[in-house]
C-alpha cells in the first residue's frame, strides 16, 4: 500500500451523475465527429484536471497529477464516439441515402426516428410498405440502400451529404435500469468523468477520452503512444446476452449478465488482459466487497487493444459495464452495475502501486 | 383553419388497439364534444357524435367514418422476465427490432421489442429477419416484478412520441388511421361556421384493423343515407412509387371502384374541382381495405365515398403524413356537407 495514498470521497451514482450521463447519451457523436460529447467533457473538468487538450485526432487527453513518489502513471481510456450513420445521396423532396458507421445490424434500422446534422434536425428511417412486398421479400432483410433517412419535404434543404445521423432515442429510466442510445460508451465517458474529479493522490491519471473506436481503435492507438502510461484501463460497455434461448434451453452464452456487476476482461479479440492486472482488479473487488463477473472470453474489443501494443508495450485491461442491445436504438442497463463499475475503478485507483506490476 | 397539431399529438400519445379503443375515444370525445349536439357510444365501443342538420324532419343522414384503433402487440407468454407476443393487426415483425413499446400490465410499462443475439436464435437467423415468435420484449424489470405486473394476453403498443418534420409533416405511429379522425375533426371545426341541411354522424369506428366489427354495427346503428369514410393511403417514398402511391402533401385521394358509388365519387372530384382543392383518382379495382367494405353492405345496402390521406411507411410507427392533406380532406367534406340538397341521394343515379 502506498503510504503517499491519501483518502478521496468515493464518488456515488446519484441524480448529478445520471444528469451528466443522460446529457452524455443523448448527444451525438458518431465516430469521427465527437465534438459534442468533448464539449460536455471539457465543461464538466474544466476545473478538476491539471491539464486538458484536444490532440490530432481528436482525442481529449486529461492529466490529473496525484502526489508523493512512486505515482503510477495509469491511464483510462472511454472512447466518445458512438455508432451511427451518415448522409451519403441527396434523393430530393427531404430523402436522402445513408451509411452505417460503425457495426450496426441492418434489421435494427428500419422504422426509427433519428436526429440529423449538427441541428438534431428530426428525420425517420422509412422502407418500403409492407403491403408493397413480395412474399419472398418479407423474408429477406431489408437492404440498406434501399432504406432512407427522411427528413420531411420543409427540411430538405438543410441536409448535407456527408452529416451525421444518431437515433433519435431518448435517455429514459425504468425501475432499475436505464434505456438510452449510446450506452455504448456513455457509461466509459461518465465513469471516467467522476474518476477524473476524485482521483487519489498516489496515481497521475491520464483520461483518455479518445475517438474513432467504433472504426478501428484510432484514438485510443495514438493516445497511448502520446500519453506512455505504466498501465492502462479502458473503460467501456460490454454486450450482456443475457436473454433466454428460444428454445428454452440453458443459455451459455452470455457474455455478462446484468446485475452481476462490472465485467473484467481476460481476453477478447483484441486483447489479452495482462494477468497481473486480471488479478489486482478481482482482488480489489473481493477486498472491498464489490460484485463483478469476468466477462466470458471471446470476441468483440475494446481501445485496450490498440494501447497495448503501443511504444514497447502497455500492461492494459478493460472493464465495462454490462448492457443489453448494444449498437441498437437503445440500449438497456442496470443502475447498480454502472456504480459497482465505478466503486471498484476507484478503488482500483486508490490501491494501485508499482508493485501491482512486479513479476 | 383549425391547428390540428396538437389534437393529433395527443391522440397519437395514448394506445387504443382493435377493440380496446377507450383511451383514444376519450380523447376524440373531448375534442368532438363542442362541436357536435349529442354523442353516444356503440356497443362495440365506437364513439358516434351528431351534429343536427337544418332541414325539416325527417332529415336524411350522412355518416363520416374514420377507424381509431391501432395496430400492436399481444403478450403471449413471460421467460425470465422477458415477455413473448403476437401481433394485433397486421404488424410486419421487420420493423419490430428496437421499437420502444408500452406494455398495458397492471400498470402501464416502457418496454422494447428485442431482437434476440444469434446464438440464442434456431439455426438460419444470422442474416434474416427474425420472426416474431423469437423475438422478445424488455421491460428492463427484475423478472419477479414482471411476473406481478404482467400477464398473457396483455396489449402492448408503440410508444414512440410523434414527431414533426418542418412544419408541413408529422411522423408517428398509428396515424394510419388517426390522421384520418384528425381530417374529421377539422370538418366538424368548418362545419360550426357553416350551415347544413344533412344530419351529420361523425364516428371513430372501432376494429377496423381486425375485423371491421365498428364498420358493420355503426352503420347498422345510424342508417346512413350515405357514407363518407376516410382512410389513409399509400404516398409515394421511398420503396413506394408505384402507379397507385401519390405524393405526399399534394391532395386528397378519391377512391373509385366497387366499393365507391361513382356518383358520389364524381359528385366529390367536380367539388374538388370547383374548389380547386388537388386530387388524385385512387384505384381500387376490387376493395378499398377500409371500413366502406363493412358499411357498404350494411342492412340494405349504403352508398359510400372513399377518402384517402397519402402516407408514408404505412403500418410502421414512423408513418409520416401531411397535415396539408388532413385539412384539405376535413375542408373537402366540410364543403361537400354544405352544399348537399335534401334531396341528393334521389339525385344520384346508377344510369344516367
Amino acid at each position: 500500500m502506498n503510504t503517499n495514498a491519501t483518502p478521496t470521497p468515493a464518488p456515488v451514482i446519484g441524480a448529478e451523475q445520471l444528469e451528466l450521463l443522460e446529457k452524455l447519451c443523448n448527444a451525438c457523436a458518431v465516430s469521427g465527429d465527437e465534438g459534442e460529447v468533448r464539449a460536455i467533457i471539457t465543461e464538466q473538468l474544466k476545473d478538476a484536471a491539471d491539464e486538458m487538450r484536444t490532440d490530432a485526432l481528436g482525442n481529449l487527453l486529461v492529466t490529473k497529477r496525484g502526489k508523493g513518489e512512486n505515482r503510477v502513471r495509469v491511464m483510462i481510456a472511454a472512447h466518445m464516439d458512438e455508432v451511427g450513420f451518415m448522409i451519403m445521396e441527396d434523393n430530393e423532396g427531404g430523402i436522402f441515402r445513408f451509411d452505417t458507421v460503425g457495426g450496426l445490424d441492418v434489421r435494427q434500422l428500419v422504422g426509427k426516428p433519428v436526429l440529423v446534422g449538427k441541428e438534431h434536425l428530426p428525420g425517420v428511417i422509412g422502407a418500403k410498405p409492407i403491403h408493397f412486398c413480395k412474399r419472398e421479400e418479407l423474408e429477406q432483410t431489408i437492404p440498406l440502400e434501399t432504406l432512407k433517412i427522411d427528413v420531411g419535404p420543409d427540411n430538405a434543404g438543410k441536409v448535407k451529404v456527408g452529416d451525421r445521423a444518431t437515433f433519435a432515442t431518448r435517455f429514459t429510466r425504468i425501475g432499475p435500469s436505464l434505456r438510452a442510445k449510446a450506452l455504448d460508451n456513455r457509461f466509459g465517458v461518465a465513469t471516467l468523468i467522476e474518476l477524473v474529479k476524485h482521483a487519489p493522490d498516489n496515481v497521475d491519471l491520464l483520461a483518455a477520452f479518445t475517438v474513432q473506436e467504433e472504426v478501428g481503435l484510432r484514438g485510443a492507438r495514438v493516445s497511448g503512444f502520446s500519453l506512455d502510461p505504466d498501465l492502462a484501463i479502458a473503460v467501456d460497455s460490454t454486450p450482456a446476452n443475457d436473454l433466454p434461448a428460444w428454445d428454452d434451453s440453458e443459455n451459455i452464452s452470455y457474455n455478462t449478465r446484468l446485475g452481476f456487476g462490472p465485467a473484467i476482461y481476460v481476453m477478447d479479440s483484441s486483447t489479452i488482459a495482462d494477468p497481473r492486472l486480471v488479478k489486482f482488479l478481482a482482488a480489489t473487488a473481493e477486498a472491498n466487497g464489490i460484485p463483478y463477473q469476468f466477462r466470458q472470453p471471446g470476441g468483440g474489443g475494446t481501445d485496450a487493444g490498440a494501447i497495448h501494443r503501443q511504444r514497447a508495450g502497455i500492461p492494459s485491461i478493460s472493464v465495462s459495464v454490462p448492457g443489453r442491445y448494444a449498437h441498437s436504438a437503445a440500449g438497456l442497463a442496470r443502475i447498480e452495475d454502472w456504480e459497482n463499475t465505478l466503486r471498484l475503478l476507484q478503488a482500483a485507483l486508490s490501491q494501485l502501486t508499482p508493485a501491482v506490476l512486479q513479476r | 383553419m383549425i391547428d390540428i397539431v396538437p389534437f393529433l399529438e395527443k391522440v397519437l400519445s395514448v394506445s387504443g388497439l382493435s377493440n380496446h379503443e377507450t383511451p383514444a375515444r376519450e380523447i376524440i370525445a373531448e375534442a368532438w364534444k363542442p362541436l357536435c349536439d349529442e354523442m353516444q357510444v356503440s356497443r362495440l365501443g365506437s364513439l358516434h357524435a351528431l351534429r343536427r342538420g337544418s332541414g325539416p324532419e325527417p332529415r336524411p343522414r350522412l355518416l363520416m367514418m374514420a377507424h381509431m384503433d391501432a395496430i400492436g402487440l399481444m403478450v403471449t407468454g413471460i421467460k425470465d422476465g422477458f415477455l413473448r407476443f403476437t401481433q394485433v393487426g397486421g404488424v410486419d415483425p421487420r420493423i419490430l427490432p428496437g421499437q420502444m413499446v408500452t406494455v398495458h400490465g397492471r400498470e402501464d410499462l416502457p418496454a422494447m421489442v428485442v431482437q434476440p443475439p444469434v446464438r440464442l436464435l434456431p439455426p438460419g437467423f444470422a442474416a434474416k429477419p427474425v420472426s416474431m415468435e423469437h423475438l422478445l420484449i424488455d421491460t428492463g424489470l427484475l423478472p419477479a416484478d414482471v411476473e406481478r405486473l404482467v400477464r398473457v394476453g396483455d396489449l402492448v403498443s408503440f410508444a414512440q412520441p410523434p414527431v414533426q418534420l418542418g412544419k408541413s409533416a408529422l411522423s408517428g405511429h398509428t396515424l394510419d388511421n388517426r390522421a384520418s379522425v384528425a381530417a374529421v375533426t377539422v370538418c366538424l371545426d368548418e362545419l360550426q361556421k357553416r350551415k347544413h341541411v344533412w344530419d351529420v354522424w361523425a364516428v371513430a369506428s372501432v376494429s377496423e384493423e381486425e375485423t371491421l366489427g365498428g364498420a358493420f354495427t355503426s352503420a347498422f346503428d345510424l342508417r346512413p343515407d350515405l357514407a363518407i369514410i376516410i382512410d389513409v393511403t399509400f404516398a409515394k417514398g421511398p420503396g413506394a412509387n408505384e402507379f397507385n402511391t401519390y405524393p405526399l402533401g399534394k391532395g386528397v385521394a378519391l377512391g373509385w371502384g366497387p366499393n365507391v358509388h361513382p356518383a358520389l365519387h364524381n359528385s366529390f372530384k367536380d367539388l374538388a374541382e370547383t374548389l380547386e382543392i388537388p386530387i388524385h383518382m385512387d384505384v381500387m379495382p376490387r376493395m378499398s381495405g377500409t371500413d366502406a367494405m363493412g358499411v357498404q353492405v350494411t342492412a340494405e345496402g349504403i352508398p359510400c365515398m372513399v377518402l384517402g390521406i397519402p402516407l408514408r411507411y404505412m403500418h410502421t410507427p414512423v408513418e409520416t403524413v401531411s397535415i396539408k392533406d388532413i385539412l384539405r380532406t376535413g375542408r373537402l367534406m366540410a364543403e361537400f356537407i354544405t352544399r348537399a340538397e335534401a334531396d341528393f341521394v334521389e339525385k344520384i343515379t346508377w344510369d344516367k
